[in-house]
């Protein structure tokens, strides 16, 4: 059992490694052939990295556009942000002071983020807009992340996890060491899940987090008339 | 109130966002082009046999070379951000005119064929096969909408519905399946020089005939000067600034404010429309041989500077794409932006003190101002973010009395389109011109009634023609809708003007 999970792990590592760079690599190798910036826009490139900061940590666009949609999926992005750093302590020893100083507050943030999925989902299903362009995959997410989170909760408040046995097996498994895991329904189901969301997020919507880098609307600088912006392909053409 | 064959929508207080009803505007779609005219812009004539393949081949090719495309078809999450955004969603309740329902007509399609959840569990992720009614459907949807952009102003990963509707155009086009408007007029551009097909003596009776008018107004010689080898400024205007109304009132006033600049200027045959309908139909080819033309009229005029007239989508093809499509201009003076826009020019001399009006000679009219789309997401005047809105208006207000702006949710970045951009300013879609309308509309009846607003000005030709069409239906006026340099042109006190009044004799120090 354990070592199904220690393999898995590794094999989900990989895809969720290689298959965003390869998506990053085609975006990156991608070219945009013509200045789009949504204006107004930053007309010097460290306006656009304070765009694309504002647009990344307080999703300035989408608090521009629906209050509702913003309030659930900041929270929901910034719970996971600070759950994601307190997970860190799984996989360090020692543990980092602010790793262990953020401990307390991720609690919470388990909680927030739970709260956050639950607004999107009611969204999802009882605003007929958002229910009408929704896909299964699109409920399915919601769903892998609620469980991933109440699954996490669940061994922090229900049924304890012998977490120093976790956390020997993912350090053990960094140094590719196998060694075992508690075997408890609420870690198998948390950690089951988290692989299913490593392996396909690459294959799925969740490229919007390298595709936010990547859009032109947001990261082009508003300089056209200054600066002549030419792709390789249009280049030819001239020739 | 004009006659309709469809629903007029009714004006309210507030456009509510609607509950979706499925395929209200699935009747709808343009003519399609003649086979003429799609050979005359490098496409087959007719669809082709094999279009199954092909449309998937131009779909890979498109991902390719515009990252945007790619990206975008990636990155959608279906928050629904952009679903209330959508002036045609607004007022018709299509959901397939919601942003993301646009765009998923083509991402469906992109998911079955190209990425692995699609092609092996499309139920999964929405993928769909790509038919024959796949063609039609994206003929219609993507012909409803005008590349306006409002819905990337809201999307939290930037998508714009405009990159998508021109690769889709663009593919549809590689399959001989064009939209006649679009196509049509591209054909004349490559062939005469401008969108309305005009031939030079044409142009050249209209120039002399303002140039009587002019002068039988104000005393005043104020030349309309074509083709003239040396001059210093070319100006390129959209087409319908020659004859359409209130657009040839703009042109008047372009030619007032050169005349008092004390500039030499030419406007080009081979060069006489600032339209560049290449954009809308995403073909970057047509899009460059067009712009190309500038380029040449400027160097065999061998003028200094380029100068454009008041036009949306052509500001956007100026501003953002000249430099790219028919740069680089190190052949004109550095001293100054290439191109430059007209309201630019203006609020520099107004800035400079170099100009004179008479502002009660627009007290007639209360105003206020469509930022038109492309002007207002896709371009900047002037050095600052946000000079595309401020520049405007501070020749506006220089130049009237009696002015103010409509309810800020929809002016600025996120003003409405005036519902025919983008290659829909044709009969054959005018319903849902019409209904596309129905948010600016409504903001305009409000300061109507709120503030005594009496007129609109805009700075596009397509806003200019659109609303002409578009207010009676609305129950207002078709003249409510004006040039802004018409209004400069009705308070300009040109030097040596004879007065209307001897009365203005007294107050000469105002």
């Amino acid at each position: 059992m354990s070592t199904v999970y220690a393999l898995l792990f590794i094999v989900a590592t990989v895809v969720l490694v290689v298959g965003l760079a390869r998506k990053i690599v085609q975006y990156a190798k991608t070219p945009a052939p013509l200045k789009i910036p949504t204006t107004p826009a930053p007309v010097t490139q460290s306006g656009v990295v304070m765009r694309m900061f504002r647009e990344v940590v307080f999703f300035e666009s989408l608090f521009k556009s629906t209050k509702w949609t913003w309030i659930f999926g900041w929270l929901f992005h910034m719970a996971l942000f600070v759950v994601l750093l307190r997970h860190l302590r799984y996989f360090m020893d020692p543990v980092w002071l602010p790793i262990q100083l953020i401990q307390p507050i991720g609690v919470y943030a388990g909680f927030a983020m739970l709260i956050g999925l639950a607004g999107l989902l009611a969204r999802r299903i009882f605003v007929d807009r958002v229910r009408y362009i929704s896909a299964p995959s699109d409920y399915l997410w919601l769903l892998v992340l609620l469980f991933i989170g109440i699954s996490g909760l669940m061994m922090k408040f229900v049924a304890h996890t012998d977490i120093v046995m976790v956390k020997q097996f993912f350090t053990g498994l960094m140094g590719f060491s196998i060694g075992t895991l508690p075997i408890d329904l609420p870690l198998i189901i948390h950690l089951s899940l988290v692989l299913v969301l490593m392996i396909l997020f690459p294959f799925s919507k969740l490229l919007h987090v390298p595709g936010i880098f990547f859009s032109p609307t947001r990261n082009q600088v508003d300089n056209p008339r200054e600066k002549r912006h030419l792709a390789d392909w249009a280049k030819a053409m001239e020739e | 109130m004009a006659k309709a064959e469809f629903d007029v929508p009714e004006l309210q207080e507030y456009v509510e966002v609607p509950e979706l009803v499925e395929g209200t505007m699935a009747h709808l779609s343009p003519f399609v082009a003649k086979p003429d005219h799609n050979t005359a812009l490098g496409f087959p004539g007719e669809l082709v046999d094999d279009w199954h393949d092909k449309v998937l081949d131009k779909l890979d090719d498109l991902r390719s070379r515009y990252r945007s495309l790619q990206v975008y078809l990636d990155a959608c999450v279906k928050c629904g951000a952009c679903t209330d955004k959508c002036h045609y969603y607004l007022s018709t309740k299509d959901p397939k005119n919601m942003p993301v329902g646009r765009q998923d007509l083509l991402r469906k399609v992109y998911r079955r064929y190209n990425t692995f959840a699609g092609k092996y569990f499309p139920w999964l992720v929405g993928a769909k096969d790509l038919t024959r009614e796949t063609l039609d459907e994206w003929y219609s949807y993507y012909h409803q909408c005008s590349q306006c952009r409002r819905c990337s102003v809201f999307c939290p990963y930037g998508i714009d519905t405009a990159e998508i509707s021109m690769a889709a155009r663009e593919i549809l086009d590689s399959v001989g399946y064009g939209q006649k408007y679009c196509n049509e007029i591209i054909a004349k551009v490559h062939d005469k020089g401008n969108n309305l097909g005009l031939p030079g003596p044409a142009i050249l009776d209209t120039l002399e005939g303002l140039e009587e008018d002019v002068f039988d107004e104000t005393g005043v010689e104020v030349k309309y000067p074509l083709d003239v080898k040396g001059a210093e400024i070319l100006l390129v205007t959209p087409s319908a600034d020659f004859f359409a109304e209130p657009h040839v009132d703009g042109l008047i006033g372009y030619g007032k404010v050169f005349h008092e600049a004390g500039v030499s200027w030419t406007l080009s045959t081979t060069a006489s429309e600032a339209g560049n309908f290449g954009m809308f139909i995403g073909s970057y080819e047509n899009m460059r041989r067009v712009a190309l033309r500038i380029r040449q009229a400027a160097l065999e005029l061998g003028v200094k500077r380029i100068v454009f007239g008041e036009c949306g989508h052509a500001w956007r093809v100026a501003y953002s794409f000249l430099n790219t499509l028919a740069g680089p201009f190190d052949f004109l003076d550095p001293r100054y932006p290439v191109p430059q826009h007209i309201c630019e020019f203006t609020y520099d001399l107004i800035q400079q003190g170099k100009l004179k009006f008479d502002k009660s000679a627009n007290d007639d009219m209360t105003l206020t101002f469509h930022d038109s789309c492309n002007v207002a997401r896709a371009t900047r005047m002037g050095d600052k973010p946000g000079g595309q809105f401020d520049i405007p208006r501070a020749v506006i207000k220089a130049v009237c009395n009696n002015y103010v702006d409509m309810d800020h949710e929809t002016i600025g970045e996120k003003t409405f389109c005036c519902g025919g951009g983008g290659g829909l300013l044709t009969d054959d879609l005018m319903e849902v011109r019409v209904k596309g309308a129905l948010p600016r509309m409504t903001a305009l009846q409000n300061v109507i009634k709120d503030e005594g607003v009496t007129h609109m000005a805009a700075i596009c030709a397509i806003c200019k023609s659109q609303f002409t069409k578009v207010l009676p239906y609305y129950g207002m006026d078709m003249d409510q809708i004006v040039s802004v340099h018409q209004l400069v042109s009705n308070a300009i006190i040109l030097t040596g003007q004879k007065t209307d009044e001897d009365e203005t004799d007294a107050d000469d120090d105002a």
